[in-house]
């Protein structure tokens, strides 16, 4: 029993099926269990008001639009070394929906910003990080779209994944000495003694959960209508042979 | 190698474009900028450094299609990859080329630029110096963007969406320097780190471009 065997799209199609009726009540579940807890259930900062709710969506879309990036990495260093296509399926799946959680990020961000910080857009490290990678988002998926040959397509988008995550690191630095920060630090290290109160705390963990949740749901559904519309192609690439 | 530099060389020159096109476009886009902004010097002046950067990228991702997309069409680019010399060396040469038809007359003229938009006197000598440190990593990162999109028919407006991110530490720190330059401050550190990327990227994306030209020629 090893994690290979999930290579084998049959299997990852069977275990895939089995798994996402119940992934999908939990993920629905946490975030309405979450959002609810969060928007009605907490009292208002002090400074903040009740503007301070919107961390529920920003902070775990901006979470995952990040790991998001990291899971295509890795799925498309597999499918580089050990060649298995729903490896690359997966990373080609999981663009559009990294790049939608660096969507929300942006805009739940200019939306608590505008109130707190007097302004939509700040050319702040962080913010301006963000928006650097939605364009890595957009460059990869253009890539995947443009590239007629899908064996091709996966090559070449895994080399921009890989060379990208280095380049998108890079600039994660770079900005960060270009100007300095109106961005909070993170308020969720492990390592620090005192983290947000924990009257938001425990809500932001069930949200949190709630979109990984959802990212693995809409991942696993997403490749499998790959698979499914790879299948198709080869049906149909048979039939035209007959 | 050194054939396939004055080959790649000669090609640009005589095929017209690819040499003068790039030099046009930054001192159109040093022209406009004023026209755009207003002649204020001191508006100009703040502006400069950023503006002479932005204008050297642009300029540099003109001609990158050219890389390859000539090679690929006549099948030459075929012959490197099967000849004895490693691809990856190609893909440098042909980088190192570009630069020398791209970057390196822009660092040559972008002083007299610098003029035009009112660059502060500190400014000039980083501004060259950042730009001939900065231009190398601009074309073999372009290289790579160009290896990407090489089998595709109008891979061109996907070219710079794939660029353009890649550039952006090297822009940053190109500009830093130069704007610390003209405000009479240290650029050690930008310089350095601006060496650094120059140096990373010549060193490791070859490599990467190479594999993606292989891909592309399957």
């Amino acid at each position: 029993m090893s994690i290979w065997e999930y290579a084998n799209p049959k299997k990852f199609m069977q275990t895939s099926g089995m798994l996402l009726p119940g992934v999908t009540v939990l993920a629905f579940a946490a975030m309405l269990g979450g959002l609810i807890w969060g928007f009605f259930f907490t009292p208002d900062d002090y400074k903040q008001g009740a503007t301070v709710k919107i961390i529920y969506l920003h902070v775990p879309a901006a979470m995952m639009a990040i790991n998001a990036w990291v899971m295509m990495l890795v799925t498309s260093l597999i499918w580089v070394v050990r060649r298995h296509h729903v490896s690359a399926l997966a990373a080609k799946a999981a663009a559009p929906i990294g790049a939608t959680f660096t969507l929300i990020a942006l805009v739940t961000g200019a939306l608590w910003g505008q109130p707190m910080w007097g302004t939509w857009w700040e050319w702040d490290p962080r913010l301006t990080s963000f928006l650097i990678l939605f364009l890595f988002y957009l460059g990869y998926m253009a890539l995947w779209e443009a590239i007629e040959n899908p064996d091709t397509a996966a090559d070449l988008t895994a080399v921009l994944c890989i060379v990208g995550s280095v380049f998108a690191l890079l600039s994660r630095y770079a900005v960060n000495f270009w100007n300095q920060g109106l961005h909070q630090g993170a308020s969720l290290s492990l390592d620090k003694e005192e983290n947000v109160s924990d009257v938001y705390w425990f809500p932001l963990l069930v949200c949190i959960t709630g979109f990984v949740l959802l990212f693995v749901t809409l991942v696993l559904i997403r490749t499998r209508t790959e698979i499914r519309a790879r299948r198709l192609q080869a049906l149909l690439a048979r039939e035209r042979l007959a | 190698m050194i054939a396939l530099l004055i080959r790649d060389l000669r090609l640009a020159m005589r095929a017209g474009g690819g040499f003068g096109l790039g030099l046009a476009f930054f001192l159109l886009v040093a022209v406009l900028v004023p026209l755009g902004v207003g002649p204020e010097g001191e508006t100009l002046a703040k502006i400069a450094p950023g503006i002479l950067w932005v204008g050297a990228l642009l300029a540099c991702l003109l001609s990158l299609d050219r890389i390859f997309a000539l090679d690929f069409e006549d099948g030459s680019l075929d012959l490197l990859a099967t000849a004895p010399m490693p691809l990856e060396g190609a893909v440098a040469i042909k980088a190192l080329a570009h630069w020398l038809v791209t970057g390196l007359p822009l660092t040559l003229a972008a002083p007299l630029l610098g003029v035009l938009l009112h660059l502060p006197d500190g400014g000039f000598l980083w501004l060259m110096a950042s730009l001939a440190l900065g231009t190398p990593a601009l074309s073999v990162i372009g290289a790579f963007g160009a290896a990407l999109t090489v089998g595709l028919k109008r891979g061109g407006l996907l070219l710079s969406l794939l660029v353009l991110p890649l550039y952006v530490p090297t822009l940053i720190f190109g500009a830093e320097v130069v704007k610390r330059g003209a405000g009479n401050m240290a650029v050690e550190t930008p310089l350095a780190l601006l060496a650094a990327i120059t140096a990373g990227a010549a060193a490791t994306l070859p490599f990467a471009a190479a594999a993606a030209i292989r891909i592309n020629l399957r």
